[in-house]
């Protein structure tokens, strides 16, 4: 139940992103400085996403004495960790556009906690892995 | 002093070319950041092949896409910031936002792509 209304709500949220047309059509256009800020706020969540995906380029990179199982799985964590960032970015750039169009409140997300949170065991894990010396 | 005039009592305030508060140029350097972060991802990943002892034609060919993608990120943002150069800047646009992140997916797709390789 509660599964199927979050896929319906995802679903909702990626048909936002291609149909542009409608967002413009509902309500009315924010104050350009709103605008801009939420430019901003879009641009700083690409950011997290590109520096996200950079760290996994780093590990792969720059710990070669790593056991390779565990460079791979750290790599591919933070690469996808890198696209959920974008992805996110584009998808509350949009629903905070449509909120102030229509003059609602901003949407709240828990994505926030959620990456600091899994920012931080990935890199106590690192830590611990690198302190390990856990070698080929 | 009593020469001195009342701070609001300048003469009547043009329509601005700019804004006062310097937002789209906040935005425009939100843009440069990020165009240099891009630029980062792209050099590792690029450094992600040069790294395999003999790169093979997929891995020249993945390169050769990461250099496009490259270069179709920043194209994009440099448009955005000339946008930046007017006083009231109009919105994003919803396609230019959907490009940037699919330029960027595309890149961690290609350094996974290399990364998975057998052989690497």
């Amino acid at each position: 139940m509660i599964l199927t209304e979050g896929l319906r709500s995802a679903g909702a949220a990626v048909r936002l992103w291609f149909s542009p047309a409608r967002v413009r059509a509902e309500g009315t256009t924010p104050d350009y400085r709103f605008s801009l800020a939420n430019e901003r706020t879009f641009l700083a969540w690409l950011r997290t996403g590109l520096a996200l995906i950079g760290g996994g380029f780093a590990v792969d990179q720059f710990l070669p004495r790593l056991h390779q199982g565990l460079r791979v799985t750290c790599t591919v964590v933070l690469l996808v960790g890198g696209a959920l960032c974008a992805l996110r970015a584009v998808n509350h750039w949009v629903r905070c556009e449509r909120a102030m169009r229509r003059g609602e409140d901003l949407p709240v997300t828990r994505f926030p906690t959620a990456l600091a949170l899994g920012v931080g065991v990935l890199a106590v894990a690192v830590v611990v892995l690198v302190l390990l010396g856990r070698t080929t | 002093m009593a020469g001195q005039a009342p701070p609001d009592a300048g003469p009547p305030r043009p329509a601005p070319d700019r804004d006062p508060g310097l937002q789209p140029e906040r935005t425009r350097l939100a843009w440069r950041r990020t165009t240099l972060s891009a630029t980062a991802v792209a050099v590792l990943a690029a450094r992600q092949l040069l790294r395999s002892a003999a790169p093979g034609p997929v891995e020249v060919a993945l390169t050769v896409l990461t250099g496009l993608l490259w270069i179709a990120f920043v194209a994009l943002a440099h448009r955005r910031m000339q946008a930046m150069a007017t006083g009231r800047p109009p919105g994003l646009s919803p396609r230019a936002a959907l490009l940037l992140v699919g330029c960027t997916l595309a890149l961690a797709l290609c350094g996974a792509v290399i990364l998975v390789r057998p052989g690497h």
